[in-house]
């Protein structure tokens, strides 16, 4: 096993990985900054996220709105101290996002554009095309170039924390191209690897999230906040799951059932009239719209496809000049993807997993429980989107904390060396040791794409848009069974090169962690609250569960689930109002 | 009886194989499907030891370039039903040394993008605290389809010049770094000059233009090329005919 030492270590190279390699560096250009991922960083997934960032810059627009709008959005789940923070950074993220270059859409006066999103009272997400993530994944990229401290590790991929006297103080991981297990020694770890949207079988999520960064901090004690709470964003391609951007209603498309009838009206959130207005119908939030399929769907009000039930997207009426200029992704994939032109035809869509609300339990600095610990993005909860996040935060959220997580991480390395490093290197040793274990194992039986099968359904059936007491003691038990069933998973590629059969494996064990936590904090929250719905406790309940679940690891036994307070400064529980009574 | 696909795919272990070999794999043929989807049922149902790379499944990641029946291709754009009828050849991108499988060797290209200088030089540097730039549609539009491009490789793959120079920097950096040099909130053309306008760079192209062909962005690196090319030229006319005046 080799070592390799450095100043902070970032595992993850996505949007938040990259803005806090940046920041660390920035903050400390004397720093070593080791940037570990999977994959190459243009290849994380990021570069799939397509509406837009949020960020407050127009004169009709206020920093107190973008709060409301979050905290009602987020069903009051979210700690305001955080969403304030946020609120008030992301501006000047996306001003420096444009400095470094991104490609953002503009007014004619040369200003950056902004385009109406869901649960928004105004317009202001900041977009690129319906390229956003893509344009500021390559951006963060390309600007990492400039700094020669920041030190890529591409293909990485990392199993275990190193912890010494309860810090952290380094990472395990395998360099894929050769096999060689790497022991990673710094003075602060970031984490900062995304979600984990592949424990579902029907996602927008790439094949790379699988909730890695997510279970290695779990098995290092830190607990899973919120996990329960799981985004399914209203409009995916049938069969694939390919995501059509928000951006789309956000620019005036409409949804129809199989009548042609805009049955969002139903729910709470018409009148239909007039259109387009925001935080109504269409520009609902994600949860509301995801669950309204769902009872158009019982009443068998949905249209049969052979990949499911969908509705229609209908964008035809914003004409092809229009379509073309602000969602030619959306039309590219509908073709592509299920021969249809959206210029001509409405797009078949159906709610689809796309976020984890939920992650690696930090404060509002990034600081996990663990010292020396930090995570940012998809894979941490802070939390600024407690039961539903709003479309267009997510990409402001990476740079906000991904940024405080390189600044947090680069003081903590510089103020606190790392001393010993004999626990650690022991941890390493042990984890390299089960490396080899499973490397050499001959009594291997289980299928690891069986498993993961099974994983996938059982989290669709008990675990999905509506949840219910028996649907989740179902799943829980199931998840049970195939994590002792994953003790005998089957190994077949014992080559060294790229042996993307070992990183199925590890990643299947990551994601059935995650996959229990997420069952777990599901089955104890007896109530419905954002994205969260129980059909048998149908009301929210704010005197039981207007708190943070809290999933800590216990080895091979069933997580314990905890709870700790929600941050409420100056925002009270109330109804969450959408539709005409919004205006 | 079902019908099925066959996939011809070239497979290279270093640590056992001397040298690549293909192997040939029967899938279920769905109208739907993709390259991808094929490759994705051999590997859960067929043999778990076969290594590729892919992530996004919707043509942005970039990771899934092969050649399919000798053309570069994302095999997550590739579908069955265009090959239907025909068995379906599977390499790894031409003009890259094989890691493993499908897997190329990607790092002479990241050396070759990095080397363009492939962010903004602003001159002066704005301060964050003063906005955003302004800079208008028509601005954008300069140099909007250069950004566009997902370093899938597929044009280094189809650039016989890639093939002959190991050095040639290639369409997809070069036209990143027209990209930057379009944009009008950078300075940073000069510092580009050095690699962009050298032997190894826009020079080294004989303008076949196939990476233009196969992008599956639509970006056109050959009129990115030749556009530096005649800057280039017109650069070195100016110093020659006005020495002393700025290029």
């Amino acid at each position: 096993m080799d070592l390799i030492s450095t100043d902070v270590v970032i595992v993850g190279a996505g949007g938040a990985g990259i803005r806090a390699a940046i920041a660390a560096v920035e903050a400390d250009p004397s720093l070593r900054v080791a940037l570990l991922s999977k994959v190459y960083p243009m290849r994380s997934h990021t570069v799939a996220a397509e509406g837009g960032a949020a960020g407050v810059v127009k004169d009709n627009d206020s920093l107190d709105n973008h709060f409301h709008d979050t905290v009602s959005g987020g069903d009051w789940l979210c700690d305001q101290d955080a969403v304030d923070l946020f609120v008030n950074e992301a501006p000047r993220e996306l001003v420096q996002m444009e400095h470094w270059g991104c490609p953002w859409s503009r007014e004619p006066s040369g200003k950056v554009a902004v385009r109406p999103f869901g649960g928004m009272k105004i317009e202001r997400t900041w977009y690129a095309a319906d390229k956003t993530g893509f344009h500021m994944l390559h951006t963060l990229f390309q600007t990492s170039l400039k700094y020669p401290s920041i030190e890529r590790f591409d293909e990485y991929y990392s199993t275990d924390l190193l912890v010494e006297d309860g810090r952290c103080v380094g990472v395990l991981a395998i360099e894929m191209r050769s096999g060689r297990v790497v022991a990673f020694k710094a003075n602060a770890v970031v984490i900062a690897t995304g979600g984990a949207g592949r424990i579902f079988p029907f996602t927008t999520n790439g094949a790379v999230k699988t909730g890695d960064g997510m279970a290695m901090a779990y098995r290092a004690g830190v607990p899973l906040k919120d996990m329960e709470f799981i985004q399914y964003h209203p409009t995916g391609l049938p069969g694939t799951g390919i995501l059509i951007t928000e951006g789309s209603r956000g620019e005036g498309g409409i949804l129809v059932n199989k009548d042609g009838y805009r049955y969002l009206q139903d729910y709470n959130l018409g009148p239909p009239d007039p259109w387009p207005r925001k935080k109504a119908m269409e520009l609902g939030p994600r949860d509301r719209l995801s669950q309204a399929f769902w009872h158009e769907q019982q009443k068998g009000r949905t249209i049969r496809t052979p990949h499911g039930d969908v509705v229609h997207l209908d964008i035809r009426h914003l004409g092809e000049k229009k379509i073309d200029e602000r969602l030619p992704m959306v039309r590219e994939l509908a073709r592509a993807y299920v021969g249809v032109d959206p210029v001509h035809e409405p797009i078949p869509v159906r709610p689809v997993v796309h976020y984890t609300m939920g992650g690696i339990h930090t404060d509002i600095d990034t600081a996990t429980p663990l010292a020396g610990l930090f995570a940012a993005g998809e894979c941490a909860c802070v939390s600024i989107n407690g039961a539903n996040r709003l479309g267009s935060n997510s990409l402001a959220e990476i740079l906000v904390f991904g940024a405080r997580a390189g600044r947090a991480a680069a003081a903590f390395a510089s103020a606190a060396p790392a001393g010993a490093f004999h626990a650690a290197a022991n941890g390493a040793e042990a984890a390299h040791a089960r490396l080899t274990a499973l490397f050499m194992r001959e009594d291997g039986t289980e299928s690891v794409s069986r498993l993961r099968k099974a994983m996938n359904e059982t989290m669709e059936t008990g675990a999905g848009i509506y949840r219910t007491e028996r649907s989740l003691q179902e799943t829980c038990r199931m998840l049970a069974e195939l994590r002792a069933r994953y003790q005998r998973v089957e190994l077949v590629d014992r080559s060294n090169v790229f042996n993307t059969d070992l990183i199925q494996v590890l990643e299947l064990g990551s994601m059935l962690q995650v996959a229990e936590a997420m069952a777990h904090s599901a089955l104890r929250r007896k109530e419905s609250r954002g994205s969260h719905q129980r059909l048998d406790h149908p009301e929210r309940d704010d005197d039981g569960y207007l708190r943070h679940s809290l999933a800590s690891c216990r080895g091979e036994d069933l997580p314990a689930i905890d709870y700790c307070d929600v941050t409420i400064t100056r925002s009270q529980p109330a109804q969450r109002v959408y539709g005409g009574a919004a205006a | 009886m079902t019908e099925t696909v066959t996939l011809e795919v070239l497979r290279y272990r270093p640590e056992t194989d001397s040298e690549p070999h293909f192997q040939t794999y029967t899938a279920p043929y769905n109208e739907d499907w993709v390259v991808l989807d094929a490759l994705n049922h051999v590997k859960d149902h067929v043999d778990q030891t076969l290594s590729y790379r892919w992530s996004c499944h919707m043509a942005v990641c970039g990771s899934c370039g092969m050649m399919i029946n000798g053309e570069p291709k994302l095999s997550c754009h590739a579908f069955l039903r265009d090959y239907r009828g025909k068995t379906i050849r599977i390499e790894p991108l031409d003009h890259f040394p094989i890691e493993r499988d499908l897997v190329v060797v990607m790092d002479s290209f990241m050396a070759k993008l990095s080397s363009v200088k492939p962010y903004l030089i602003p001159k002066p540097e704005k301060p964050l605290d003063d906005g955003e730039h302004l800079q208008t549609p028509l601005q954008l539009m300069a140099f909007k389809q250069y950004t566009q491009c997902i370093n899938c490789l597929l044009c280094y793959a189809a650039c016989p010049q890639c093939g002959l120079n190991d050095d040639f920097v290639g369409p997809a950096a070069l036209a990143l770094a027209h990209r930057y040099n379009l944009d009008s909130r950078d300075a940073g053309k000069d510092d580009r000059t050095g690699v962009v306008a050298s032997n190894p760079g826009v020079w080294e192209c004989t303008f076949v233009g196939a990476c233009s062909d196969v992008c599956p962005k639509h970006v056109d690196p050959a009129a990115a090329i030749q556009q530096t090319k005649i800057s280039a030229s017109l650069d070195w006319f100016k110093a020659k005919l006005m020495p002393g005046a700025s290029p």
